[in-house]
């Protein structure tokens, strides 16, 4: 009993990992500019394709051992993945923002811009499924009935890893103050001298890095690429965010690793077709009870 | 000069809130804009300070110049960050979810790395003893008159050589005004140049020692302190008989 229990508990560590990753982006995003941006499913689903293309290149062209590409590939794809996100503020969010545009119709432009990577997606490389190589070997542990692979640790430790740092960013350093300054009172920042658009451009790059690097880890976990992939992890990771708090980071993290263990927990002891539909009851009623989330405290402090 | 606006005119939307104002501030002054609610003083201030849409007013005519450099297309925070000009805004705007110290470093952001700001903080905290007692609270907790405190002390660490200040003594207990105002005094004598927007027209002709009088968006009156403290029309209409 005790040994399904943690083997559940480790399932829904590495399954919440993929949500509370993207969520970050979701959350941060929202504490800057108070916009959903709906597109962050999909840079979520770039962020996996970039790494495919990246590997593939280091592995079969240039011959790199696996253990090289992996160590390469993280960043290279990172690095895309955050230019992707900051030429969609800059293409897509800031022109709308220069002409004071009406927030909905800016939540409607990223809703778009989603359905143009996949659409995009689709029309430049097709509709047939990639299959992402393999980097490591994945190991098979078995500790006391208790199964886990390399990889699964791998997620778990790197979506950890993730949030410290990027708590340590938001509370230690300018760039960090500056995000949650804007959160609170926008109208001051370029009172201190701090262009927004520059920290704008920060929060993006932030948040899209780290759904490259979801995107790597989903790419090396379940190895088959689609351009629909990130839709609807996208709106998972989103609703986790909201139930942890919208705005802010350690909510993200939280609604991330508690939509993961429902949905562990759901299969686990219903049919796996009751997943979806379990787990986002499950959220409505945490959203009645707290609609502001689990950290969220009603209009105070964001990110 | 430091200051200058010439001819400016500027609408917020369609109505036209100046008509062609002029006003000038040199180096080391203190120069206050007085005058009665919606006359156009705070549009004066934040046609000068570029904040971004909605609250920037349109400039339609004439000019503002810092340094007799037209300052019409800098944006608001290079304004701070290159002019080394800083608005402490009326109602304050302090970063509640910030820390007082946090609110003091943030305002070094875009200044060289390589500056020990520690003299500079210890100044603030010279100026304003409360606010070092509360450095570590989030600044949403402080009073009013150490929020005011505050943003002054943080429009102090952006570097500034002239301030510019919104209403500084609105809604604080008399002593805390005399506060705020001797500290202002005491700012200008260490060699800051100081733009007053005031209500207390009394109390700014008192610290300024220029003043000009606005009336919908018009300059009716301008001089030294003195001048207008013994202007009959000024003292009827503004310094209560």
């Amino acid at each position: 009993m005790l040994e399904i229990i943690i083997q559940n508990i480790i399932n829904a560590l590495q399954w919440g990992s993929f949500y509370a990753l993207i969520a970050l982006g979701y959350t941060m995003v929202y504490g800057v500019l108070t916009l959903i941006n709906f597109a962050h499913g999909d840079v979520f689903m770039v962020g996996a394709y970039i790494s495919f293309f990246t590997a593939t290149l280091l592995l079969s062209f240039l011959g790199v051992p696996g253990w090289v590409a992996l160590a390469l590939t993280i960043p290279i794809t990172m690095m895309l993945t955050a230019m992707v996100g900051v030429s969609l503020e800059r293409i897509a969010y800031r022109p709308l923002r220069r002409k004071g545009a009406h927030r909905l119709y800016v939540v409607i432009t990223a809703l778009m811009c989603g359905l143009i990577l996949e659409h995009a997606n689709l029309a430049i490389l097709g509709a047939s499924r990639k299959a992402f190589p393999e980097l490591i070997t994945t190991h098979v542990y078995n500790i006391g009935g208790i199964t886990f692979t390399n990889l699964k640790l791998a997620v778990i430790v790197t979506a950890i890893l993730a949030f410290f740092i990027l708590q340590w960013i938001v509370t230690k350093t300018k760039v960090g103050m500056a995000m949650r300054a804007i959160s609170y009172d926008k109208f001051a920042v370029p009172l201190m001298g701090i262009p927004i658009d520059s920290i704008i451009v920060v929060t993006f790059a932030l948040g899209s890095a780290f759904a490259g690097l979801a995107g790597i880890l989903f790419a090396m976990s379940y190895p088959i690429l689609e351009p629909y992939m990130g839709a609807l992890i996208g709106w998972k990771a989103f609703i986790a965010a909201v139930v942890g708090g919208i705005g802010d980071i350690r909510g993200a993290f939280l609604g991330g690793f508690i939509l993961g263990a429902v949905e562990i927990l759901v299969v686990a002891v219903f049919p796996s077709t009751y997943r979806d539909l379990i787990a986002f009851t499950v959220l409505l009623i945490i959203l009645s009870i707290k609609p502001t989330g689990l950290f969220g405290i009603a209009k105070t402090t964001k990110i | 000069m430091l200051l200058s606006v010439e001819n400016l005119i500027v609408k917020y939307g369609n109505i036209q809130a100046l008509h062609g104002i002029s006003f000038h501030v040199n180096e080391g002054e203190i120069v206050t804009l007085i005058g009665a609610n919606g006359a156009g003083k705070t549009t004066s201030l934040y046609s000068v300070t570029r904040l971004p849409p909605p609250e920037a007013p349109k400039v339609v005519s004439g000019d503002i110049k810092i340094h007799g450099q037209s300052i019409l297309e800098t944006p608001a925070s290079a304004l701070v960050s290159d002019l080394k000009c800083a608005l402490v805004p009326e109602g304050r705007h302090i970063f509640g979810n910030l820390t007082v110290m946090e609110n003091l470093i943030l305002a070094t952001y875009s200044r060289d790395k390589s500056i020990d700001f520690n003299p500079e903080m210890e100044r603030v905290f010279t100026l304003f003893p409360r606010l070092k007692e509360r450095k570590n609270q989030r600044s949403e907790s402080l009073s009013g008159g150490e929020q005011q405190m505050l943003a002054v002390g943080r429009a102090l660490m952006t570097g500034c050589t002239f301030l510019l200040l919104d209403e500084p003594s609105m809604g604080l207990a008399p002593v805390l005004k005399y506060e705020v105002f001797r500290t202002l005094k005491r700012l200008n004598e260490e060699g800051l140049t100081i733009l007053l927007i005031e209500q207390n027209a009394n109390l700014a002709l008192q610290l300024a020692h220029r003043g000009y009088v606005l009336d919908t968006g018009n300059i009716v009156a301008e001089g030294t302190s003195s001048e207008l403290l013994g202007n009959p029309e000024v003292k009827k209409a503004y310094l209560g008989g």
